[in-house]
């Protein structure tokens, strides 16, 4: 509620033009946009937004940065693969394919909850490497074990259902399913952070000595910050194992866990648009700097291109968009915007509404 | 606590509730360093109680040890009959105690209403609701009336990290008044305000409903004296007087130790 009245006093209809446009170009999308470009491109950055999204929940909004999203996002994967059929031979028992998709949910839900128990008693540094820690072994289990994980190999054959007449993995359909899905969460997050929960996550950001002193607990206030990142991976790695179509460790190694770090940090943390405009930017460049270098270097573009935005923007692009913007509001409009546009503070929080 | 089924002696009941608090020779220890030694210590029901004391006296020791920042070494600490040695901190602040920190402790990204509200919510029920607060939610109007009881109304919606030092102060105030205090702890509530700001800081002190009681550590005597009904002199981690305002005043020892040595005129510096 707080600041929505000046914003609908700027904008006619109270809706930022910017932000509709937005909205018309990722719903006609496809229209345009080749198959390729759909799935592989708009599909699998939402995937990755959605994930990464996660993790700037917890992080720029509760201060703890956790490095083992992508295992939540990738048990879930597996659980689909476990509880689902998958065409190995290995487990696969075989339930409903909605009973799968939410007791994978629910499971992922509940290692990230776990997670968070371990994690939510310390801070800073070492939230980063207890939880790195869990992700390696993680990453090390499913290699290793055959009975459940079907170890190196992982699974294959894992399937979207086919429903209303159409199969989920085309590219138009699929690419609707990752979109209202991360719209979901996207405006859950944005309209939770003014939520009684969210304020008092923030709080437990910014002080948390204090908010035990406001009556509240703040290691339960942390694990159930845990539980709804573990949702929001959760229904992401459900979409990825439907993408891949199969699931095995490498999804959940330290590379892709450190991924997720990278789009998140070069998104921008300060917003929930931030991962997703990481993501499309990562997605984009891990799949076209191999047309501007050769095979072996492609990393090395990708490594020198987050390396520039991080230090021309320690808030990511996020940040380096609303620098721009306001040099250009700057001239025209009053000073107050202008000094709001420059405050420069890291915090997702302020007194109005954000992206 | 009667076993049950015992009949409670008759000349125990004026006892119960009579005290907020009760510190049963209660030490803090930071390694070798005895911060604060064998404190004992009562104070009533709506009592309004000041501590003095010189930098290092044990004082705001006295209140992490009070509400669990940091608990004591050893010894019991009783609030309102129960005894909460060893609750956390949040526990303790939901039986109706409440502190403000020497230094602001506040949540810079929130608003000045956001602060408020959290503080109201964070005793109440609610804490983890993913509505968002509408303005006729009862924490939410109690949020208002606390912010225009400290005179923020024209700073709302204004991000902490903007306000000033003396609006932090009064921020700070209005977090502990919040939900329904019973005890507040203020550790030097009046340092850095403006006279005009101490002013309003006495009347808001002073216009407490008389069941809620508090503790106050303050360096200006002025303040200390005129809202307090007794007062308790700590040094070196020790109590070492207690008394009302004008025997602490008059009595020599504590000319000597806190007002200046052979300072007649002291007093009321």
């Amino acid at each position: 509620m707080f600041g929505i009245e000046r914003n609908s006093s700027r904008y006619p209809l109270g809706i930022n033009p910017a932000v509709l446009l937005a909205a018309v170009f990722l719903i006609a999308y496809p229209l345009f946009a080749s198959d390729f470009f759909t799935f592989q491109i708009g599909a699998y950055s939402l995937i990755l937004g959605t994930i990464a999204l996660s993790l700037t929940m917890l992080a720029g909004y509760g201060g703890m940065v956790s490095l083992a999203q992508m295992t939540v996002a990738g048990f879930a994967a597996y659980l689909m693969a476990i509880l689902g059929t998958n065409s190995v031979g290995v487990m696969g028992l075989g339930w409903p394919w909605w009973l799968t998709v939410v007791i994978a949910i629910l499971g992922a839900a509940l290692l990230s909850t776990f997670i968070g128990a371990i994690a939510a008693r310390t801070e800073g540094i070492y939230t980063i490497m207890i939880t790195l820690a869990i992700a390696v072994a993680f990453f090390y289990f499913v290699r290793q074990n055959y009975q459940i994980f079907n170890g190196f190999t992982g699974f294959a054959g894992i399937k979207p259902p086919t429903l209303f007449g159409l199969y989920w993995r085309d590219p138009t359909p699929f690419y609707y399913l990752a979109l209202a899905i991360a719209a979901f969460f996207f405006l859950a997050v944005r309209y939770g952070a003014r939520s009684t929960f969210g304020l008092g996550l923030q709080a437990v950001r910014d002080n948390p000595r204090r908010v035990r002193a406001l009556g509240i607990n703040v290691f339960l206030h942390r694990i159930v910050a845990y539980f709804y990142a573990g949702i929001i991976a959760g229904t992401a790695g459900v979409l990825l194992v439907w993408f891949n179509g199969r699931v095995s460790p490498g999804i959940v190694g330290v590379d892709m866990v450190i991924d997720i770090l990278v789009i998140a940090v070069v998104g921008g943390m300060r917003a929930p648009i931030g991962p997703f405009l990481g993501a499309i930017a990562f997605v984009l460049l891990e799949n076209f700097a191999i047309d501007l270098i050769d095979r072996e270097r492609f990393n090395t573009v990708i490594g020198l291109a987050f390396l520039l935005v991080v230090l021309f923007s320690p808030d990511g692009l996020l940040g380096l968009w609303r620098r721009i913007e306001s040099k250009i509001r700057l001239p025209r409009a009053s000073a107050r915007l202008g000094v709001r546009a420059n405050r420069g503070d890291w915090h997702p929080a302020g007194s109005s509404e954000r992206m | 606590m009667n076993e049950p089924g015992t009949a409670v002696p008759r000349s125990a009941l004026p006892q119960a509730g009579q005290f907020a608090l009760e510190l049963n020779s209660v030490s803090r220890h930071f390694g070798a360093l005895v911060a604060m030694a064998d404190i004992d210590m009562t104070v009533h029901a709506g009592e309004r109680r000041a501590v003095l004391g010189s930098n290092g006296a044990g004082k705001t020791t006295l209140f992490n040890a009070i509400t669990g920042d940091y608990p004591p070494t050893s010894g019991r600490v009783r609030l309102f009959g129960e005894d909460v040695t060893y609750l956390p901190v949040h526990e303790r602040i939901r039986r109706g105690l409440r502190r403000t920190y020497q230094i602001s402790l506040l949540f810079s990204g929130l608003t000045v209403i956001e602060n408020i509200f959290l503080a109201c919510r964070g005793v109440g029920r609610g804490r983890h609701s993913l509505l968002r607060p509408r303005r006729d939610d009862g924490a939410m109007e109690m949020a208002e009336t606390l912010l225009h009881a400290v005179h923020l109304d024209d700073r709302r919606d204004t991000p902490v990290a903007e306000l000033s030092h003396g609006q932090q102060r009064q921020l700070e105030v209005a977090l502990a008044l919040s939900g329904a205090p019973r005890l507040i702890l203020f550790d030097e509530p009046a340092a850095g305000l403006s006279p005009s700001e101490r002013a309003d800081l006495v009347d808001i002190l002073q216009s407490l409903p008389p069941h809620v009681g508090f503790i106050l550590i303050e360096h200006d005597m002025d303040v200390a004296l005129r809202v307090a009904e007794r007062v308790t002199m700590m040094h070196n981690g020790r109590i070492f007087k207690q008394g009302t305002p004008d025997e602490i005043e008059s009595d020599p020892e504590v000319q000597e130790l806190y007002l200046g040595h052979g300072d007649n005129g002291g007093g009321r510096a």
